[in-house]
C-alpha cells in the first residue's frame, strides 16, 4: 500500500459538518442513555418524597401543641398526644449517646493514633464492620437476655436504661468508624508539629488532632444519633412501652418508634391517628438531625 | 554504653553523633555517621535526595520515633546525655530541640494560640501576650500578624505560615532549632525573609538546616555537611553516608572529596 494514493470517498473519510446533529445515531443513543440514567436517579429519591408526603398528609393535620405535650388516651377515648413518647425517645437516645460517644471516640482514637497496624487493630476494625451489619433486632435480643431477663438493674426488667444500651450498640460502629476515618484525614505534619514543640501524645491528641477532626466526628455522631432515634426493633423488648410519663431510667419508657408500632395496629381510630402523627414528628426529627449533620460539615469548611 | 561516659565531647559542641546508623526496618538508610555539631552556629546538611540527611536531622530530636520501624544504632550526645538512652524522655528532648518542617504546618487555631500552645504545655507562667509578641518579632512576622492575632493560622500566606511555625518553635525557648527544608515550599522572597530570620536567630540558638538549595547553604550556614548515597552489594536501594563535614567555605571552595566537588559544582545529582 502506498501513501500517495488519493483517499477514496467513503463514510470514514467523508468530512461532515462540525455542527451538532441530533439525528446522528450516536447522539440519539446518548440522549436515550441519558434519559434512562436520569429516570433511575429520580426513582432513587421518589420513595423519600412519597414517604414524606404520605406521612405529612396522614399525620400533619393532627399537629398541635396538644400532640406534643399530652399523654395518649386510654383505648376507646379520643384526643390526647404523644408527649411521653417524644420525651422518652429523647431520654433513650441521650443514654445511648452518653455510652456510644465516649466509647466510640475513644476506640476510634485508639485505632488511628495508638494502635500499630497489627492483628489487634485489624481485628477491631473488622469486628466493627461486622457489628455495623448486625440486624438491630439481634442487638435487642442480646440486651434483652443480658439486662432485661437477668433483672440486673435494681431488679427491674424492662427499662429506659436497657433501651439506651441497646441503641448504643447500634450507634457504636458508626461513631468508631467516623472517628477513625476523620482522624486519618488529619495530616501527619500536624501531629509532627505538635510533637516538635514538645507536646506529649495525649496533649497532641486532645488539643490538636481531635479538634482538627471535629467536623467528620461530629457529623458521624449526629448521623449515628439519627439512626438510633428511629430504631424500633431493639426497643420493643428492652424499653418496652408505657402509656404514662417516664418514671425514671430503670422503668419501662415510651418511645416514638414503639408507639408507632403499637398504635398503628390497634383497632382504635384515635390511636391510629396518633401513630401517624408520631411518624410525622419522628421523620421531621430525623430529617432535622441529618440537616444538622450537613450543616456541621459545611459550616466548618467555609 | 552509659549516658555518663561522653566526657570526650568538647564544650563548644552542641550535639555529637557517634557512629550513628539509622534503619527503616531492615533497610539501612544512613550509615556510620560521626559528627560534632558546633554550638551557636548554623549547620547545613546538603546532598542528593535519598542520602539520609533528613533522616539524620529527625534523629536529633527523636522525631523518627514516630515512624514505624525506624531504629537507630550508635549515640547522639546532647547536654551530656545519649538521647537514645532508655531513660531519656523523647517529649523532654523535643522541648529543648525544636523543629520546623518542610511544609508549613500551623495548628488549626488562631495565630496567638499557635504560639501560646507550645509555651503553655511546657508550663510557661509568664506574660503570654509578651511571649507571643516577642516570638513573632524574632521570627520577623510580627508586622504581618499583629492586627490579626485572633485569626486562623491558615489565613497567612505560605511564607508567613512558615515564619509563624518558626515563631512557634522559638516560643518554647529551645536550645536547638532543626529545620527540614524550611524554604522548599516557598517563593524566593519568602525564602530570603526566612534566611534573614535565621541570621538573627543564630545569636541565641544553634540551628541545623537541611536544604536542597546550595546557594542557601552558602548564604546561611557556618558549617556544611555533605551526604551522599551509594548502592551496596546485596542490599536493596542506596545507603546514605556522610562524605564531608567542614566549614561551609571549605566545602564549596576546596572540598577534600571528589564527590563533594562534583555535587557542589553541579556535575552530579
Amino acid at each position: 500500500m502506498s501513501f500517495s494514493t488519493p483517499p477514496t470517498t467513503n463514510q470514514f473519510t467523508e468530512r461532515l459538518t462540525l455542527h451538532y446533529d441530533p439525528a446522528l445515531k450516536r447522539n440519539r443513543f446518548n440522549q436515550v442513555a441519558n434519559a434512562i440514567a436520569a429516570f433511575f436517579a429520580a426513582m432513587a429519591v421518589v420513595p423519600l418524597f412519597l414517604v414524606l408526603i404520605y406521612v405529612l398528609v396522614q399525620g400533619g393535620r393532627l399537629l398541635s401543641l396538644r400532640l406534643l405535650t399530652e399523654l395518649p388516651p386510654a383505648p376507646g377515648l379520643e384526643g390526647g398526644g404523644i408527649g411521653n413518647a417524644i420525651l422518652g425517645t429523647i431520654v433513650v437516645t441521650l443514654i445511648a449517646s452518653l455510652i456510644a460517644i465516649p466509647v466510640g471516640v475513644g476506640g476510634g482514637v485508639y485505632l488511628s493514633e495508638y494502635a500499630q497496624d497489627g492483628w489487634f487493630s485489624k481485628f477491631v476494625r473488622f469486628g466493627n464492620d461486622v457489628l455495623a451489619g448486625v440486624p438491630s433486632i439481634i442487638c435487642g435480643v442480646f440486651i434483652y437476655s443480658l439486662i432485661v431477663a437477668t433483672r440486673i438493674f435494681f431488679d427491674q426488667s424492662f427499662s429506659a436504661m436497657a433501651g439506651g444500651i441497646a441503641l448504643s450498640v447500634l450507634m457504636l460502629p458508626t461513631v468508631i468508624k467516623t472517628t477513625y476515618e476523620g482522624l486519618l484525614l488529619v495530616p501527619q505534619e500536624m501531629r509532627m508539629g505538635a510533637y516538635g514543640v514538645g507536646a506529649s501524645r495525649f496533649v497532641t491528641i486532645t488539643q490538636i488532632t481531635l479538634p482538627a477532626a471535629f467536623t467528620p466526628i461530629a457529623t458521624g455522631v449526629v448521623l449515628g444519633i439519627a439512626r438510633a432515634a428511629g430504631e424500633t426493633a431493639p426497643l420493643i423488648f428492652t424499653a418496652l412501652f408505657s402509656p404514662f410519663w417516664p418514671e425514671g431510667l430503670f422503668n419501662p419508657i415510651a418511645t416514638m418508634s414503639v408507639l408507632i408500632f403499637n398504635f398503628a395496629i390497634m383497632p382504635y381510630e384515635a390511636q391510629n391517628e396518633l401513630a401517624w402523627a408520631a411518624s410525622f414528628v419522628l421523620v421531621i426529627m430525623i430529617l432535622g438531625a441529618n440537616l444538622l449533620a450537613r450543616w456541621i460539615s459545611s459550616a466548618s469548611r467555609s | 554504653m552509659t549516658a555518663s561516659s561522653p566526657s570526650t565531647v568538647a564544650s563548644d559542641v552542641c550535639m555529637s553523633l557517634q557512629d550513628v546508623t539509622i534503619s527503616y526496618g531492615s533497610f539501612e538508610a544512613v550509615k556510620n555517621v560521626y559528627m560534632d555539631l558546633p554550638k551557636g552556629k548554623v549547620t547545613a546538611f546538603i546532598g542528593p535526595s535519598g542520602c539520609g540527611k533528613s533522616t539524620v536531622l529527625r534523629a536529633l530530636n527523636r522525631m523518627n520515633d514516630l515512624i514505624p520501624g525506624c531504629s537507630l544504632k550508635g549515640r547522639v550526645i546532647f547536654d551530656q546525655h545519649d538521647l537514645y538512652d532508655k531513660r531519656v524522655d523523647p517529649v523532654e528532648v523535643r522541648r529543648r530541640i525544636g523543629m520546623v518542617f518542610q511544609k508549613p504546618n500551623p495548628f488549626p487555631k488562631s495565630i496567638y494560640e499557635n504560639i501560646a500552645f507550645g509555651a503553655r504545655i511546657n508550663g510557661y507562667k509568664g506574660d503570654m501576650d509578651e511571649l507571643v509578641e516577642r516570638s513573632l518579632r524574632k521570627a520577623a512576622v510580627w508586622d504581618e500578624c499583629k492586627d490579626k492575632l485572633k485569626e486562623s493560622g491558615f489565613s497567612l500566606s505560605g511564607g508567613q505560615q512558615q515564619r509563624l511555625c518558626i515563631a512557634r518553635a522559638i516560643a518554647t525557648e529551645p536550645e536547638v532549632i532543626l529545620m527540614d527544608e524550611p524554604c522548599s515550599a516557598l517563593d524566593p522572597i519568602s525564602t530570603l525573609k526566612i534566611e534573614e530570620t535565621m541570621h538573627e536567630l543564630k545569636r541565641s540558638y544553634t540551628i541545623m538546616i537541611v536544604t536542597h538549595n546550595m546557594q542557601q547553604a552558602v548564604r546561611v550556614a557556618d558549617m556544611t555537611a555533605f551526604f551522599n548515597a551509594e548502592a551496596v552489594e546485596g542490599g536493596s536501594g542506596k545507603v546514605g553516608y556522610l562524605v564531608e563535614f567542614n566549614e561551609t567555605e571549605n566545602i564549596f571552595n576546596s572540598p577534600s572529596q571528589q564527590s563533594t566537588l562534583d555535587y557542589v559544582s553541579g556535575r552530579f545529582g
